[in-house]
């Protein structure tokens, strides 16, 4: 593992190839992005005139920044309630040892199992009957109860490991239990919740089949719905859609390379749950 | 009044009423109780009720419209064993998802040994083969769409080394349109397993390697005795999360081929959808949804039980 051999160059240059297959096609992506509709050259050869025009074009005819500002709020407004109420909830379920406490615990486990196809249908009734379909926040209250029994498993699994002793020293100097919670279990919560939010960030932001149910016909959209109409509606005009692809993957991708450690830890983080 | 249990027969027995301790021990939690409501209201709400709703609506001849309906006991189910877009769609489900879990696990575990050695890029390389998990499935497949069409980028290239006897319509050949679904997911998750088998593999001790090594165990039979062995809780997630996710499957199809060329890549979810929405029939649809909830439940408890037996062993 420490010395650098021949056989670690050859390796070297087995994973620089396998680098090579991920990049190609973000290659063509953005080779097509930045070339004219007039350009029929082949995909592969770089574009001698690059131009930012099908970007311009993309963001105005695409609707993108109402799309933009959907996928924000709906992200944002969904993670931090299931945080919220998730973390809230594993307390009593990491710490009372009833059988009413497991029972419980389980039943919010089954919620792993059941795909939400099977919800999201009589769901889609019920959204309709409270006349929420078209809105964002039909689909808001969908992901926060819907990814409630990943991020309780998430959170459950991380207290039933961490020690009692604060809680009952911050009991005993007479904190309220929800002072308790508050001041002392949360801050001990911050890895498993880097971990949470990462993943719920990712789930959230990137469904597709929700809001492509509940926000089909009205001028709201979110990003990935968004692009599912563009594409729809320019079919085979590749360098506008390329265009388009490539704005709704820049704020993604600088977030992750901004945060790439944590992510790929929080990713990897469910190893330890 | 129960007597609580003495472990010291020799003493002199002083019962402990129960009661008397348990309330010690009830008053630092059970006042917790209420932090459940809000999770369970959501939960309730979102996810317990319309799932039960579901299974009942299963077995009648709504349409998702008519307030009038009736009950038609097992009638949906009985037509599905006879509609050849469902067996067929059911067929390819279960293909998909083990071809996915079969190929992603695997590749996923040569790129984690190769990001895991003495290489100088294995830490650009580490965030670089991740970041297409973070992109929206239905962008990569859209872009894949393009790359497999008769003109694309995969065909030019093939065409540049030569290999022309290969060129294909990808997506619009019923042989390699389910293939191409298989291939364009693993192109985007490879590197998701890989991060979760790199954790897995950094549990590793380096002392017990140079310990096998010293008593001559060559890299094979050193990754079969030592590293496979703890590498099982990393394996365990991988499979569940690949194959869960594998059976499943709707962006890709949806965004890839629609389900085409003809039923060619149907699966449970695509038929799902256009039942519901496209064709009106809801209770028939929610059954499929019925269908694909017992599949994903028997796949992930047999691997459960089968893993969790795994695992007891390795240890």
């Amino acid at each position: 593992m420490s010395r650098y051999r021949p056989r670690t160059l050859a390796l070297e240059l087995v994973m620089a190839a396998a680098a090579l297959v991920v990049a190609f096609p973000v290659y063509i992506l953005v080779n097509l992005a930045v070339r004219a509709p007039s350009d029929t050259s082949s995909p592969i050869r770089p574009t001698t005139s690059p131009t930012f025009d099908n970007f311009s074009q993309a963001w105005r005819q695409g609707a993108l920044g109402g799309a933009l500002a959907n996928s924000l709020l709906v992200t944002t407004v969904s993670v931090v309630v299931v945080l919220a109420v998730s973390a809230l909830a594993a307390y009593p379920l990491a710490r009372i040892t009833t059988r009413w406490s497991r029972a419980t615990y389980l039943l919010i486990m089954l919620g792993l199992v059941l795909p939400f196809q099977l919800a999201s249908l009589p769901l889609y009734h019920t959204m309709r009957d409270l006349q929420l379909l078209g809105s964002p926040w039909a689909l808001i209250l969908f992901h926060c109860g819907l990814q409630v029994p990943f991020t309780v498993f998430l959170y459950t699994g991380f207290l039933r490991a961490m020690p009692r002793d604060f809680e009952d020293a911050a009991r005993i100097d007479g904190c309220t239990p929800l002072q308790g919670f508050r001041h002392v279990v949360l801050p001990m919560l911050r890895p498993i919740t880097v971990t949470a939010l990462v993943l719920n960030t990712v789930a959230v932001w990137n469904d597709f089949f929700t809001p492509l149910l509940y926000l089909s016909g009205s001028a709201q959209q979110t990003m990935p719905v968004a692009i599912a109409g563009f594409v729809g509606q320019y079919v085979t005009d590749w360098n506008l859609i390329f265009a388009a692809l490539v704005i709704s993957i820049v704020p993604v991708l600088a977030v992750y390379l901004a945060l790439q450690r944590s992510i790929i830890n929080g990713f990897a983080g469910g190893l330890r749950g | 009044m129960m007597i609580a249990p003495t472990d010291q027969p020799g003493k002199p027995v002083v019962p402990v009423p129960v009661s008397a301790r348990a309330p010690v021990r009830r008053s630092r939690t059970a006042s917790t109780g209420w932090f459940l409501l809000p999770a369970m209201l959501l939960f309730v709400f979102v996810v317990l009720v319309p799932s039960a709703r579901g299974v009942y609506y299963a077995f009648t001849d709504w349409d998702g419209l008519d307030p009038d309906f009736s009950f038609v006991g097992l009638d949906n189910f009985t037509d599905l064993t006879r509609d050849d877009d469902a067996v067929q769609a059911i067929w390819h489900t279960l293909l998909i998802a083990l071809a996915i879990t079969v190929i992603q696990n695997l590749i996923g575990l040569l790129l984690a040994l190769g990001v895991n050695s003495a290489i100088k890029s294995r830490n650009l390389l580490r965030v670089f083969l991740f970041a297409p998990a973070v992109i929206t499935q239905i962008v990569t497949a859209y872009l894949w769409r393009n790359l497999l069409g008769p003109d694309g980028a995969v065909n030019g290239l093939l065409g540049g080394v030569g290999l022309e006897s290969w060129q294909q319509n990808w997506l619009g050949d019923p042989d390699t349109a389910l293939w191409s679904v298989v291939g364009v997911t693993v192109w985007q998750y490879a590197g998701y397993s890989m991060v979760i088998f790199l954790a897995g593999l950094q549990s590793v001790p380096a002392e017990i390697h140079e310990a096998a090594a010293i008593d001559g165990a060559g890299p094979v039979r050193r990754f079969w005795s030592v590293t496979r062995p703890l590498l099982t809780p990393a394996l365990t997630i991988n499979l569940m999360l690949s194959s869960i996710g594998g059976l499943k499957l709707f962006d890709q199809v949806y965004a890839l081929t629609g389900g085409g060329p003809g039923h060619a890549t149907d699966t449970l979810s695509t038929l799902i959808y256009k039942d519901a929405f496209t064709l009106g029939e809801f209770g028939y649809s929610i059954a499929l949804a019925v269908v694909l909830t017992l599949v994903v439940a028997v796949v992930s408890t047999g691997q459960y039980f089968m893993l969790a037996r795994n695992e007891k062993a390795a240890s």
